[in-house]
């Protein structure tokens, strides 16, 4: 997918005007951490899962060489194929080989963020074969011919009225008079075209939520029944699959899957959840005769024992982008690329490289909520921090922004300096903001004051606070 | 060199390399293999340890939770008429697919005379399906299918009701319990124990896609129903 990720600072900013979307953040906002806090509350061990899974992905990431050898004897054992791809071309190549080996015209589709990662719906369009999304947030999007807006929930930033619209302009052979005022009647509708693309799919792509090296199975989570119907259906199913998604054994992908939902949706556990290990059976009914892994690099390896190796962890659950003040306000459009909230802000940069990502990196307030909501304890704050680090020290910053930084780290470091000047100004400025309580404008800080007031300083700096409060406690 | 020995390599020398030996364990593949070999349970939380009674009482209190029905009947000669029961209550027609023939469970489904049963996998036109379920797990009110010739998949996403059948004496406190089962009774000669597809099915097919709005039935089943048999039987 082609990357907008450089002009960030713009798309946010066309982000807090959409009225629409503001709309329909806050009902994420509302939604999804309130159900999970929920679900949190009803297990005691959650936080010692969270550890768990922590420790598994260390043990897996640490072991990754191994692992990947053990997952591939067992899908080969299985009547598997292991193809290995080193970028995102080679997979397309790959995808498409196999499609076209298998004479397909439609390949239908589990959601998968790889798949968007290696924009493999435009590579078989124009290799004459139709891609279906399946996922309903999916399919609505690629109608819409748009981009996800968020990992698990793709089409978060649409109202149903957007979607009614869409589905008028694209289902042309429904009668135009139909009611599509209500989500269950978009629902209907969408499952009635999807139902008959289902039964004609040639080839069934989906991602995998893990991969188990003890089997060589791949777990697939979904709430919809979409994947089920993808893998099942047709003749041949091919997974697409990062590296980092490994896992040792079915009891740790258990651990993995006990705090996965929990995190996302606050659900105890999704609908369904599928461990598929290899092609039909000779004996079974229904199923694919091929199965097919593809198997992604694309970036990872470099991340592998480096500043960012713990972002490898990450299973994908969207916690970080829901409990995201920046998240919240500009949704995931703004952030260019495939991915977006923290995660993404931290693995845009390491997938499609920094000096494509402009603001990118600066667009956290570094609460720390992401890494405390973490099912996988990422140290996100840590990690935007080096990257930002990694942008002054490649000079990608403005002068200005560069100037003002080492004026501040000039200062920082000579602390009597820094109280020096800082009393008097704080002093100066709470007296002249005394009256109102706070600042219209003021100089030097008009990117602050454009939009919003600046709090006038209320009595002292903190450490002239901190010296007093502790004088009255009578300890100094 | 291929793909496959670059990728590796390129593991292998970032690992080796890394300048981060106090944040980053050291592999050690003797270890993993032991892993692999032992397969150790992490971590299980309390919620499922628990006497039959009370295991059962909490599997069908999450199913419920989760927007399944369950109903309840003595032996396996009860299920046709639970089935009918509850398609007649719903005003749902009497056609069923179920699962072709579980030499453990004999269901006499010709005594029922208002259904119309056929057997085999489902094609996209039945409005029900009849399945049966490996296991159920309390923890979470989750079935465990296993696919396999008396087993087919489409039976659990295609049509929209999906009636599953479990044995009382199968419902156990979590997940683990179902692999360790699964890996004593089904481990062939050649040391593989896993059909092609383990499908865990926790309520009916959901999405929120559209506004948050929670709607059942997307592209699987819009009902679940759970029929418990309480007489001991063999698994299948």
């Amino acid at each position: 997918m082609e990357s907008t990720t450089a002009a960030f600072r713009e798309n946010a900013a066309k982000a807090l005007g959409d009225s629409k979307l503001r709309d329909a953040l806050s009902k994420l906002t509302d939604g999804f951490p309130a159900r999970r806090r929920e679900a949190i509350a009803r297990l005691p061990e959650f936080d010692a899962l969270r550890d768990a899974a922590r420790d598994i992905k260390d043990h897996v990431l640490a072991n990754l060489d191994f692992y990947l050898e053990a997952f591939e004897a067992r899908v080969i054992e299985a009547g598997g194929t292991v193809h290995w791809c080193r970028t995102a071309a080679e997979a397309r190549t790959a995808i498409l080989r196999i499609c076209k080996t298998a004479g397909a015209k439609t390949v239908t589709k589990g959601k998968s963020m790889i798949g968007e990662e290696i924009a493999i719906n435009e590579h078989l369009e124009e290799h004459g074969i139709e891609p279906v999304e399946t996922d309903l947030g999916e399919y609505i999007i690629q109608l819409r011919n748009e981009p996800p807006s968020h990992i698990i929930a793709p089409a978060i930033h649409l109202s149903k009225e957007q979607v009614a619209d869409t589905f008028r302009e694209k289902h042309r052979h429904l009668s135009p008079g139909r009611s599509l005022d209500e989500p269950r009647a978009l629902l209907d509708e969408a499952r009635g075209e999807l139902r008959r693309k289902f039964i004609g799919a040639d080839v069934g792509l989906t991602g995998a939520n893990m991969l188990i090296a003890e089997t060589g199975s791949i777990v697939l989570v979904t709430n919809e029944g979409n994947a089920d119907l993808t893998y099942a259906l047709p003749r041949v199913h091919i997974v697409i699959a990062s590296l980092e998604k490994i896992v040792p054994t079915l009891e740790d992908a258990t651990t993995i899957l006990r705090v996965l939902a929990r995190s996302a949706t606050g659900q105890e556990m999704s609908v369904y959840t599928t461990f598929c290990t290899g092609p039909k059976r000779q004996d079974d009914l229904d199923g694919p005769d091929e199965f097919h892994v593809v198997l992604l690099d694309n970036g990872r390896t470099k991340m592998l024992g480096g500043e960012f190796h713990e972002m490898l962890r990450c299973i994908r659950c969207g916690a970080c982008l829901n409990h995201c003040p920046v998240y919240k306000a500009i949704g995931g459009h703004a952030y260019g690329w495939v991915y977006s909230g923290p995660m993404g802000a931290v693995l845009i940069p390491n997938l499609i490289g920094l000096e494509e990502t402009g603001d990118l990196p600066n667009a956290s307030t570094l609460c720390g909520k992401c890494e405390a909501v973490c099912p996988v304890r990422i140290p996100l704050p840590r990690m935007l921090r080096t990257w930002r680090q990694r942008q002054f020290e490649q000079k990608m910053n403005s002068p200005a922004a560069r100037a003002g930084i080492r004026a501040w780290a000039f200062l920082a470091r000579r602390w009597w300096l820094y109280r020096m000047l800082t009393g008097p100004v704080i002093a100066v400025l709470g007296r002249l903001g005394r009256a109102r309580g706070r600042f219209r404008y003021l100089p030097l800080a008009g990117g602050w004051t454009k939009l919003r007031d600046f709090p006038a300083p209320e009595g002292g700096t903190f450490v002239a606070q901190w010296h007093k409060a502790r004088r009255r406690e009578g300890r100094t | 060199m291929t793909a496959r020995e670059e990728i590796l390599g390129a593991v292998r020398s970032a690992l080796a390399g890394t300048k981060r030996r106090d944040a980053i364990p050291r592999g050690d593949s003797e270890r993993a293999r032991r892993r692999l070999d032992h397969h150790r349970a992490n971590l299980i939380p309390a919620r499922g340890r628990l006497g039959a009674k009370a295991r059962l009482d909490l599997f069908i209190r999450e199913a419920e939770k989760v927007d399944a029905t369950l109903a309840r009947v003595s032996s396996a000669a009860g299920v046709p008429r639970e089935v009918a029961r509850y398609l007649a209550k719903n005003n749902l027609p009497m056609t069923l697919k179920v699962a072709p023939g579980d030499p453990d469970l004999f269901i006499p489904w010709t005594k029922q005379t208002l259904l119309s049963v056929e057997e085999g996998p489902a094609d996209g036109a039945d409005p029900t399906s009849v399945s049966r379920a490996f296991a159920g797990v309390a923890e979470t009110g989750t079935l465990v299918l296993l696919s396999g010739p008396e087993s087919p998949t489409t039976l659990n996403f295609l049509p929209p009701t999906h009636i599953i059948i479990v044995s009382a004496a199968e419902i156990v406190g979590d997940y683990e319990e179902v692999w360790a089962r699964l890996r004593k009774e089904k481990t062939g000669t050649d040391g593989r124990f896993m059909p092609r597809a383990v499908n865990w099915i926790t309520g009916p097919s959901r999405t929120a896609d559209i506004e948050q709005t929670l709607l059942l039935g997307a592209h699987g089943p819009q009902r679940l129903h759970i029929v418990i048999v309480d007489e001991e039987t063999p698994s299948p």
